[in-house]
């Protein structure tokens, strides 16, 4: 009987101690995997960047713009910014494209002489309006909403596009 | 020395140091191992440089996305031995990665990941993967403008992931741009994390390796029987085995010298890759490349039919995987001797052959835009009249060259016009160029006339002899 009790016990004991493994492992892991993941459900806001006035852009033809972040950590240095194509169109709209090829990421090059974005890691081509004129893009560059106010070319500030 | 031996008796007579180590370094292994057998120690020599190199330079390197670049050009130009030390690790990832594929050739060839060290290899098909992973995350932390870039197409092939795309992208990035908490996290990654993961996996692997012993050279129809090859094993070893050490520790001694060596005179001769233009994301002049061991992977995405990326990005390292983990799972028995493989060596040729075709291929990039072209010299144009020498210039300036190649000018994603006027009409030349096609833009609303006339005159004169 009493070796019976003695057995009951080691295994509640065993179940005891590894119920408390189980809850340092949890007192621990929780807070460094909220920490780790935090990013993904971080809302970060959109913020509307001057990136020259109207007169700055001629009218069709396709410029490099750069702006800040929304909201760039102290420390990003000049990873802190993002870099855009805007088009000022022959009928005085604006359209703004990201430099990322729709393919796998890499910047887009605009050629002004043929009117194309092309991209140097596998060749895909884009017209200047942005939809797919050779190569392996699945869709057109993606776009960034743009506007005037006061005279000033504003862009708002969107996560790296993943296509 | 008598002092240090009173010390060591005074060590190990607490520790029982010698009654550990000894029977491991002792442990019998199998007679004629050989010099194929050296390629697993030597991954571990090349594994303890990285190791070594990689704590001297974190203690210098900044894992700030502001201040990374510059002190990484501050090691490399400044610092005392620095451009060895950046030399040595980045030579000693090209070591680990070329001998742990050695190592891994040689366990299939010879079947040894069969009964009982199936498991043995389930954790090397990991640490490759691991390794491989430390060579992505470390070419990143140059976090030059090819380090940012590379970033991103890593986020933007993880975003190819069917639902959870989007958030792998993001969880790497750390956030919704590649800015200052990518660095942070990818400096994590490789010196912390996946390091962590090594040492366990290297651990659980030698563990396996003195469990089951090594393997012994495999003999033509002396197949594996689960049901009496350990006994057999035993028997064998205790009849002719011989202690590792130092019997065939030896060999593994003057391996690991060799690696270091290489290593070494590689990173003094060659030095470490050249640090691009700071990472800014705004500037759009990058070209983003992997290191030479996942070159022929960047061929792969290139050479893939269009509209099957996803399904190969995603799936081919899935496929690739689970193929190598099954392995000595299904074939666990049986033949061990490659004379009686011939599927396994003919499928070492294929793997090996397409690795190395594309590789080389990688290497050239073909599928790549030449922006670097300059124009065609009067030699190569031979312009008979006005018309042929603006037309070469348009070539030029219109872009045509950046793909196509005229008398060994421009780049190769096109096909070759050197002779394209023997080829094809004036007719057919405009067509082309107007309404593209075959991978070629349609240039029909950003051509005026008399550019096209010129080019198609430029053109129709690229002949033999012309």
């Amino acid at each position: 009987m009493s070796e019976q009790m003695t057995e009951a016990r080691r295994k509640f004991l065993s179940r005891l101690s590894l119920g408390a493994g189980g809850i340092i492992s949890a007192l621990i892991g929780l807070p460094v995997l909220g920490f780790l993941v935090a990013p993904l459900f971080e809302r970060v806001g959109r913020e509307w960047r001057g990136v020259g006035a109207v007169g700055d852009f001629e009218k069709g033809k396709t410029t490099e713009v750069r702006f800040e972040d929304a909201s760039p950590l102290a420390w990003a240095g000049v990873t802190g910014k993002t870099g855009a194509w805007l088009r000022h169109q022959p009928d005085g709209q604006f359209a703004a494209y990201a430099i990322n090829c729709t393919h796998l990421g890499c910047p887009v090059r605009w050629l002004p002489e043929a009117e194309l974005f092309m991209c140097p890691c596998h060749g895909g081509v884009y017209y200047s309006d942005g939809t797919v004129a050779a190569g392996p893009p699945p869709r057109p560059l993606v776009r960034y909403p743009v506007r005037v106010r006061n005279g000033l070319v504003e862009i708002l500030t969107s996560p790296t596009p993943i296509t | 020395m008598r002092f240090l031996k009173i010390a060591w008796e005074w060590f190990d007579e607490r520790t029982d140091a010698s009654k550990v180590i000894g029977p491991i370094l002792k442990h019998p292994v199998p007679p004629n191992t050989g010099w194929k057998y050296v390629f697993g120690s030597a991954t571990l020599v090349a594994f303890l440089i990285q190791v070594v190199t990689g704590i001297a330079l974190a203690t210098a390197y900044v894992s700030s996305a502001g201040q990374a670049y510059e002190s990484l050009k501050w090691i490399t130009d400044k610092a005392f031995l620095g451009h060895l030390l950046r030399g040595m690790h980045y030579f000693g990832a090209s070591a680990m990665v070329l001998l742990v594929g050695m190592h891994m050739i040689r366990t299939f060839l010879t079947g040894s990941y069969k009964f009982p060290r199936e498991l043995n290899w389930v954790v090397g098909v990991f640490l490759l993967g691991l390794t491989l992973l430390m060579g992505f995350t470390g070419q990143l932390l140059r976090w030059d403008q090819n380090g940012v870039w590379s970033t991103i197409v890593a986020a933007e092939q993880a975003g190819r992931v069917p639902l959870l795309g989007p958030w792998i992208a993001r969880f790497l990035m750390g956030g919704q741009t590649v800015g200052a908490a990518t660095l942070s996290r990818f400096f994590a990654y490789h010196v912390f994390f996946i390091p962590a993961l090594i040492f366990g996996m290297v651990g659980l692997h030698l563990v396996l390796v003195l469990r089951h012993g090594i393997s012994e050279p495999p003999k033509p129809s002396f197949p594996v029987n689960p049901k009496t090859y350990r006994a057999w094993y035993e028997d064998m070893l205790h009849q002719e085995g011989a202690p590792f050490w130092p019997d065939a520790a030896w060999r593994d001694a003057i391996v690991g010298v060799l690696v270091v060596a290489c290593v070494m005179l590689l990173a003094w001769w060659v030095g470490p890759p050249e640090l691009g233009t700071p990472p800014d994301p705004t500037v759009i002049q990058a070209y983003p490349r992997p290191d030479w061991y996942l070159l022929w992977y960047f061929a792969v995405l290139a050479l893939l039919p269009h509209g099957s990326e996803d399904y190969v990005i995603v799936g081919a390292p899935l496929v690739a995987g689970v193929c190598l983990l099954v392995l000595p799972l299904v074939f666990n028995k049986g033949e061990r001797a490659p004379s009686r493989r011939p599927w396994a060596v003919v499928s070492i040729i294929v793997i090996v052959s397409a690795v190395g075709v594309l590789w080389l291929e990688g290497d050239r990039a073909p599928w790549s835009p030449d922006f670097d072209n300059k124009a065609l010299p009067a030699t190569v144009v031979h312009a008979a009249g006005p018309d042929i020498a603006n037309g070469a210039q348009l070539f030029h300036e219109k872009g045509c060259e950046n793909c196509h190649n005229v008398s060994g000018y421009g780049g190769h994603r096109g096909p070759d016009l050197s002779h394209v006027g023997d080829r094809l009409s004036a007719q057919q030349i405009v067509l082309r160029i107007l309404n593209g096609g075959n991978n070629m833009p349609a240039y029909a609303s950003s051509m005026k006339p008399e550019d096209l006339n010129a080019i198609v005159a430029f053109l129709k004169s690229r002949r033999v002899g012309g």
